[in-house]
């Protein structure tokens, strides 16, 4: 099967601007997600740059946007493609080059919710107890794998991405509040109570939509939101 | 050429399980950290562990460490070094309670304390009946093990040097380690790392063969640097095949699902396992039910058109139990099988999944080479830990979860001596020898300069076609003898790789043929190791020697790359404080 890819081309020690490139690839039946195809690219032109590990879309490497959409190039199965795939790098953050873009601004954000549970309390010998229903508030918040997608499909980030924290931040900060192990729910509301760090979310909903773990940061945001106003009354 | 140079106390190679445990350790020791990763930390192959971290916590049965030591001992094929294994699955509860206060979402018991499943070659009582040792985070362990390590270090402000990667190890004339040269990848620039103590947390190197459960990035790099500094690699005939990869795309599919009661078929619909391994059936060791599973195929009675694979049946777990705590296995069978497992079986073939062997290390994670009589002497400086490391305490064949608790207990033993070392040993650092950088230089240049050469994916493939083919499940002396004359000529291609990108930033066309450079060095040592041992133990099956000969192969291979010679070394027989386990016939 032979298929036509358009791919954003742009290396700063070449290129004055960034273009669009094409390429005729024909690909074997054993080919069946876009990682797959990318790679059989690179083998032809090896200045073709772009990230993955994995392969199996646990590590969040090889986020793109793909005809218009945001997802891993891993996951995503080539024969359910529209021709010829355009393939750009994420939106919103600077590219460094061709697919492989600047995550500093993104991981910055992350690191801001202070991602990791805070207690102070002198740790018991064992394990902290935790019901399987408590356990249970963290599904669905954990799972996150750090790709960006849902952060780089958001207009809000867009806009302001070194004052918003963007979704993937935002569900993070929820997976801590969430954790009963954690003892800083009030401290990380202070965190987000600010014109822009939380609030500049207006639900457009577009990080659930390309969320390639189906997780939702609108309705991790949904109930920080809740708690706010829970704590002003 | 001038190289810039950089100082820490210590360099960490890896953001794995393993780099940022010991990472942890040191950051919050107040040393000054460099931690190098060819990917972001939670990129690492660490986040595909599924199963489960063992421990005898004994949360749902009665267990012991004692029990889980026995299990590693026999698991290994009595390969494996006994003062290690115990020092490992004593340490394990702790470690694991650890992770627990450091945050991961470990799921819960009725009664609140971490959820424990059954696995392969977890027995009670010295191997005669299953015991539920794993830890789980639902079907997503590793991910959220090394998402955990990752937001603690974050807390401990360790000094991350994201999309860098080391190039050489930096040995003086005393052959003491003083750091590594890196390459950040971002700019091309490359770099001296100059330390009082380097650790290498590498991870694997899967990539040697065409179909594996491994991430692109897992390539043997701190193997590779490792033999190109003269010390040699340990046991690399022993190679782990996961027994249920998905056929035809190579990803990996948890011993979990058999912990939770899922069963292996063949084209009959019979449960062959219940042949193979009567007691443990389908939760026998690894290399017991991948050898039953390519018997099964061999003989005929493989399902499929081609008749090339068998099925995991999971169906009758129901929802329920399949969505609660095998939800990644679900999305991976309809993303890379096409099937439901809520409603029909996937297929799996064994796929190459983990290196047991690597840069000999003891327990406390220092690295040890022979010297005169001695086999076990410490090179000065250098640590290694996790699945690069050979410790060894997974011997001939690895027990599920064992390897996640490898990561961990001696990620931070590694960075507990590291610590001991720089504050006692060497408070200052030794000076860099005059060239440091010049082996690495030399690599570049040679990559850039380099013309009439062949494509590295070209040779890539032709290595990875010739491991597949001569070091798979089953092996024989006349496959093995090709095997290594073949590996030979293709290391020769691999000196004259070619690539076309010569620019500077970003270039992963470099980047993969510099990690060519380090697979084409395991590759090699795969294939002379295994060639060698005329016998069959844990995951080296021999065909022409089908059984385990311990009077004369109860012994650690040791390859050294320069002259592409082996020597061996003994087992360490003494456990630290116990009895020894004395070899017996291996059964499940």
């Amino acid at each position: 099967m032979k298929m036509h890819f358009q791919l954003y081309r742009f290396n700063p020690d070449v290129d004055q601007k960034p273009y669009m490139q094409d390429y005729h690839v024909e690909l074997e039946d054993s080919d069946k997600k876009l990682l797959d195809a990318l790679v059989r690219l690179k083998a032809v032109d090896d200045t073709l740059s772009f990230r993955r590990s994995c392969r199996e879309g646990v590590c969040g490497s090889d986020a793109m946007n793909i005809n218009g959409k945001n997802g891993l190039a891993c996951i995503t199965d080539l024969r359910d493609l529209k021709q010829p795939v355009k393939i750009r790098p994420l939106p919103g953050l600077p590219v460094i080059r061709d697919l492989i873009v600047d995550m500093t601004q993104f991981f910055k954000q992350y690191h801001s919710i202070k991602p990791y549970v805070i207690n102070d309390d002198p740790p018991p010998e064992r394990e902290r107890l935790q019901s399987p229903k408590d356990r249970e508030e963290l599904d669905g918040l954990y799972e996150c794998i750090l790709c960006a997608c849902c952060s780089t499909s958001c207009p809000s980030f867009w806009w302001n991405p070194d004052k918003f924290v963007g979704p993937a931040g935002l569900l993070a900060a929820y997976r801590f509040i969430a954790d009963t192990r954690d003892t800083q729910v009030n401290e990380r509301l202070d965190n987000l109570e600010d014109p822009y760090r939380l609030f500049r979310c207006h639900t457009i909903m577009n990080c659930v939509d390309v969320c390639p773990k189906h997780l939702n940061p609108t309705k991790a945001i949904g109930k920080i939101k809740d708690l706010m106003v829970k704590r002003v009354v | 050429m001038s190289v810039p140079v950089r100082k820490f106390d210590a360099v960490i190679v890896g953001a794995g399980g393993a780099g940022l445990r010991a990472a942890l350790q040191l950051s919050e020791a107040g040393l000054k950290t460099a931690v190098l990763s060819k990917v972001f930390p939670t990129r690492s192959h660490t986040v595909a562990a599924q199963g489960g971290i063992s421990a005898s916590l004994g949360n749902v049965q009665e267990d012991k460490w004692e029990w889980h030591m026995y299990d590693t001992v026999k698991g290994s094929d009595w390969l494996g070094d006994q003062d290690a294994i115990e020092f490992m699955c004593r340490q394990a509860p702790e470690v694991v309670v650890e992770l627990e206060h450091f945050g991961m979402p470990f799921d819960r018991l009725e009664n609140g304390k971490i959820y424990q499943r059954p696995f392969g070659g977890h027995m009670a009582d010295f191997g005669k009946t299953p015991v539920q040792r794993a830890c789980a985070a639902a079907d997503r362990t590793g991910h959220a093990m090394l998402h955990t390590l990752y937001q603690r270090n974050v807390r401990a402000n360790t000094q991350f040097f994201v999309e860098w990667m080391a190039l050489d190890l930096i040995r003086d004339a005393d052959g003491d380690v003083v750091g590594v040269t890196a390459l950040e990848m971002e700019t091309g620039e490359t770099f001296i790392l100059h330390a009082k103590a380097v650790l290498f947390a590498t991870g694997g190197a899967g990539r040697i063969y065409s179909a594996s459960t491994n991430a692109f990035i897992n390539t043997g790099d701190g193997l590779g640097m490792t033999v190109r500094a003269g010390i040699p690699l340990e046991d690399m005939e022993f190679w782990q095949f996961h027994p249920t990869g998905v056929a035809g795309a190579g990803v990996l599919i948890t011993e979990g699902v058999r912990g939770e009661g899922g069963i292996l078929l063949n084209a009959n619909g019979e449960r062959f396992m219940e042949r193979y391994a009567p007691n443990a059936k389908d939760l026998a060791s690894r290399d017991v039910v991948s050898r039953a599973m390519a018997l099964e195929i061999l003989e005929g009675r493989g399902c499929g058109k081609e008749k090339d694979h068998v099925l995991l049946k999971l169906d009758h777990l129901g929802p329920e139990i399949i969505n609660h705590r095998l939800p990644g296995i679900r999305e991976i069978a309809i993303k890379f099988a096409g099937v439901d497992p809520i409603k029909d079986p996937i297929p799996v073939v064994p796929t190459t999944h983990y290196m047991m062997g690597g840069i000999p290390a003891n327990y406390k994670g220092e690295v040890v080479a022979p010297q005169g009589d001695n086999p076990e002497v410490r090179v000065n400086g250098f640590y290694a830990a996790g699945e690069c490391a050979c410790a060894s305490v997974h011997g001939a064949n690895r027990l599920g979860t064992n390897s996640l608790l490898d990561l961990v207990v001696f990620g931070k033993s590694a960075g507990n001596s590291m610590i001991e070392y720089i504050k006692t040993e060497r408070q200052d650092w030794k000076p860099l020898p005059a060239n440091a950088a010049d082996v690495s230089l030399a690599r570049l240049a040679r990559l850039e300069n380099q013309t009439g050469g062949e494509e590295v994916a070209d040779v890539r493939n032709a290595m990875q076609k010739c491991v597949q083919l001569r070091a798979g499940v089953f092996r024989n002396d006349e496959n093995l003898a090709k095997g290594v004359a073949e590996i030979k000529a293709i290391a020769e291609r691999a000196k004259r790789t070619q690539i076309k990108d010569k620019s500077k930033v970003w270039n992963t066309a470099r980047t993969e043929a510099l990690e060519l450079d380090n697979l084409i060095e395991v590759a090699v040592a795969t294939l002379i190791s295994a060639e060698a041992r005329k016998e069959s133990r844990g995951a080296h099956a021999q065909d022409d020697y089908p059984d385990r000969h311990d009077d004369e192969w109860m012994k650690h291979t040791l390859y050294d790359g320069a002259t592409r010679s082996l020597s061996y070394k003994p087992v360490h027989t003494q456990p630290l404080s116990v009895e020894y386990i004395a070899p017996q016939k291996r059964v499940y």
